[in-house]
């Protein structure tokens, strides 16, 4: 059950140049809150739309998200102190699914590692075992390798211009791992060419792979049908704020 | 506490706060937060004779203290909804206003003949869809077609006929007293105004529709006084809307003529503000000791 109230931010860090960490005292919402679903953030007075930000993780009373600093929101936000008070709505959105067999491949692009951080806790409870295969664009954008590496029992971090890990992106050491065993499913988040390129490869390997959308958003809980796009073959549209944003990579239509 | 018992072209409501269409769903959805019998009405998602897909996306984009949309009247059709929406809504006890938009005029008839056998309270004629190429605003801006329109859908329905006005004309007046004299049993307003945003980086327009449909507070003052042109130019009931976001934005509403207020962008800040609107009159009667909201309409008093 999503709820809205004021929250208080108890921890706050730069994680990278313009990354941030938020933690806020939300019992509503942590205690509710599912791996993939986001809360909706209001930035301020004068921004009438919250922002949609993935839940990163949740300890107890506590949640964290991660954000990068993109437009005026982001920078009304990252402006925020530790005690300071934050208008938030959620928990929202389907999350990823946690009923696989097997192990559990998660892929983060830049950004996009965030959300995956709270689907590796989550496979982990379930006794999955997990391997993480995060991606950036350089060292400067790492983030969260630490917190990833106490959690999985794998971990390839890759930067394009190989000054951390491996030099190139995501695909060649996912191909990898996917060549070696059957995994049980691939949860990924991050850039849509990313995306596009890790459905196509567990298409062919047959492995169940899960992707969390980008949208605008207006309401955030699937009245207003801003954020719908042409899914399922192009036969239908679903809502990236309530059907997804986690979706089944075999339902998205990519040059919808 | 004052009353906020309203009757509304012979419909009695017991609020005047409804949820302005397509910034609303069916219902469901808000329906999660509270009880949608705390409303005094919904107004559905804007329905065609067959389902649409919409606009391709981004479709919304923020401005200053409001939002443009293009989402172009997705929805399921009018069939579908009377199977498998207005059974769902129909458990509240609340009214609900079907808001429908034609390709044609006789479209628009079948549409109405069907919603008022399918037992909607109201149907709202969206003659002002600014996101959609035939049939919408193309009507509203010529009060010849409204007329038209409008002696259509009294013909086919059984239940009070509104038209929603497009703020997009010259002189709006004009149109209201045309959709008037061919019979409407009231008037809703504003529909969203034109506009455009552009990405100074890409330099494109946001919008991938390029163009859209602006709402939010920026809209309140323009919707005040239209509303208030109007009421100044028939006498069947207004449903405003248009901005509102507070108990205050309804009473000025309210105010300058309309025996009604809908509430639609503050629900995307809010998933409840239409209820926070609803106790803000109801504070502002009791602070001013009136004691039925029907006192505020059109006692606006001009310089
Ligand atoms: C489900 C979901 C989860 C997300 N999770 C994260 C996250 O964990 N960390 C993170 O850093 N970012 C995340 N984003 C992206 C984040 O929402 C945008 O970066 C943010 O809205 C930008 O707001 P702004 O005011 O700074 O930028 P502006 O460009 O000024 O925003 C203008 C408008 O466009 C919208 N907008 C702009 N970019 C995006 C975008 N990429 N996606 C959706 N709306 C956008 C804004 O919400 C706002 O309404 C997520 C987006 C979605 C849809
Ligand atoms: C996302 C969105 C979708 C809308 N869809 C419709 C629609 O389907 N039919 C209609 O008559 N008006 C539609 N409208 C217009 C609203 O009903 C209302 O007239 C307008 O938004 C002004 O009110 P507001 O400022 O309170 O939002 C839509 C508005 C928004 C923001
Ligand atoms: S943002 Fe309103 S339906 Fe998704």
């Amino acid at each position: 059950m999503p709820t809205q109230a004021i929250y208080t931010i108890s921890d706050m860090r730069n994680l990278a140049e313009d990354v941030i960490s938020m933690t806020f005292i939300a019992p509503e919402i942590a205690r509710s809150a599912a791996a993939g679903q986001f809360i909706h953030i209001k930035c301020g007075h004068s921004r009438p739309l919250r922002r949609p930000i993935s839940i990163s993780d949740v300890s107890g009373d506590k949640l964290t998200v991660i954000f990068e600093v993109r437009g005026a929101g982001t920078r009304w936000l990252a402006s925020r102190d530790i005690g300071r008070k934050v208008d938030i709505l959620g928990p929202l959105g389907h999350g990823f699914g946690d009923t696989f067999s097997g192990g559990i491949i998660v892929v983060g692009g830049g950004i996009g590692a965030a959300p995956m951080l709270f689907a590796a806790k989550a496979a982990k409870r379930k006794a999955h075992s997990v391997t993480a295969v995060l991606g950036f664009r350089s060292q400067a954008n790492v983030i969260l390798t630490d917190e990833f590496d106490a959690v999985c029992d794998g971990l390839v971090t890759t930067t394009d211009d190989g000054t951390a890990g491996l030099r190139g992106n995501v695909s060649a050491p996912l191909e990898e791992l996917l060549n070696t065993k059957k995994y049980g499913a691939v949860l990924a988040c991050g850039p849509k060419p990313m995306l596009r390129a890790v459905a196509e490869m567990c298409a062919i390997h047959k492995i169940h792979c899960e992707i969390s959308l980008e949208e605008r958003m207006g309401c955030g809980v699937g009245a207003c049908l801003v954020c719908a796009c042409l899914m399922h073959n192009g036969e239908r549209m679903s809502r990236v704020c309530k059907d997804g944003p986690v979706f089944d990579a075999k339902e998205v239509v990519w040059n919808g | 506490m004052a009353d906020l018992h309203v009757s509304f072209a012979g419909i009695a409501f017991k609020n005047p706060v409804l949820t302005a269409s397509g910034t609303f769903g069916f219902g469901r959805e808000y329906g999660e937060y509270y009880d949608l019998s705390e409303l005094g009405g919904v107004c559905v998602k804007g329905l065609t004779a067959a389902p649409r897909l919409g606009n391709p996306a981004p479709r919304i984009a923020e401005t200053a203290m409001g939002m443009l949309n293009s989402v172009g009247l997705q929805n399921p059709g009018v069939d579908e909804f009377i199977r498998a929406e207005l059974p769902f809504l129909r458990r509240y006890d609340t009214r609900v206003i079907a808001n429908i938009s034609g390709n044609t005029v006789s479209e628009y008839g079948e549409m109405a003949a069907k919603l008022s056998d399918a037992g909607v309270d109201i149907i709202e004629v969206n003659v002002s869809c600014p996101n959609v190429h035939a049939g919408g605003m193309q009507f509203g801006t010529d009060p010849r077609a409204v007329a038209e329109v409008t002696r259509e859908v009294r013909r086919n329905s059984r239940v009070p006929v509104m038209i929603k006005l497009s703020p997009n004309v010259t002189d709006i007046a004009e149109i209201a007293r045309a959709a008037e004299g061919a019979g409407a049993d009231a008037v809703s307003l504003i529909n969203t105004l034109l506009g455009m945003k552009i990405d100074v980086n890409t330099r494109k327009p946001v919008l991938a529709n390029n163009t859209g449909g602006l709402s939010g507070a920026a809209v309140l003052p323009v919707a005040v006084k239209m509303v208030w042109q109007v009421r100044n130019a028939v006498s069947i009931p207004i449903l405003g809307m248009g901005g509102i976001f507070t108990g205050e934005d309804a009473v000025e509403m309210l105010l300058a003529g309309a025996d009604m207020v809908a509430v639609g962008t503050a629900n995307f800040t809010y998933p409840d503000a239409p209820l926070r609107v609803r106790d803000g009159i109801a504070k502002y009667l009791d602070a001013k000791k009136i004691r039925s909201v029907t006192e505020l309409s059109g006692a606006v008093e001009m310089h």
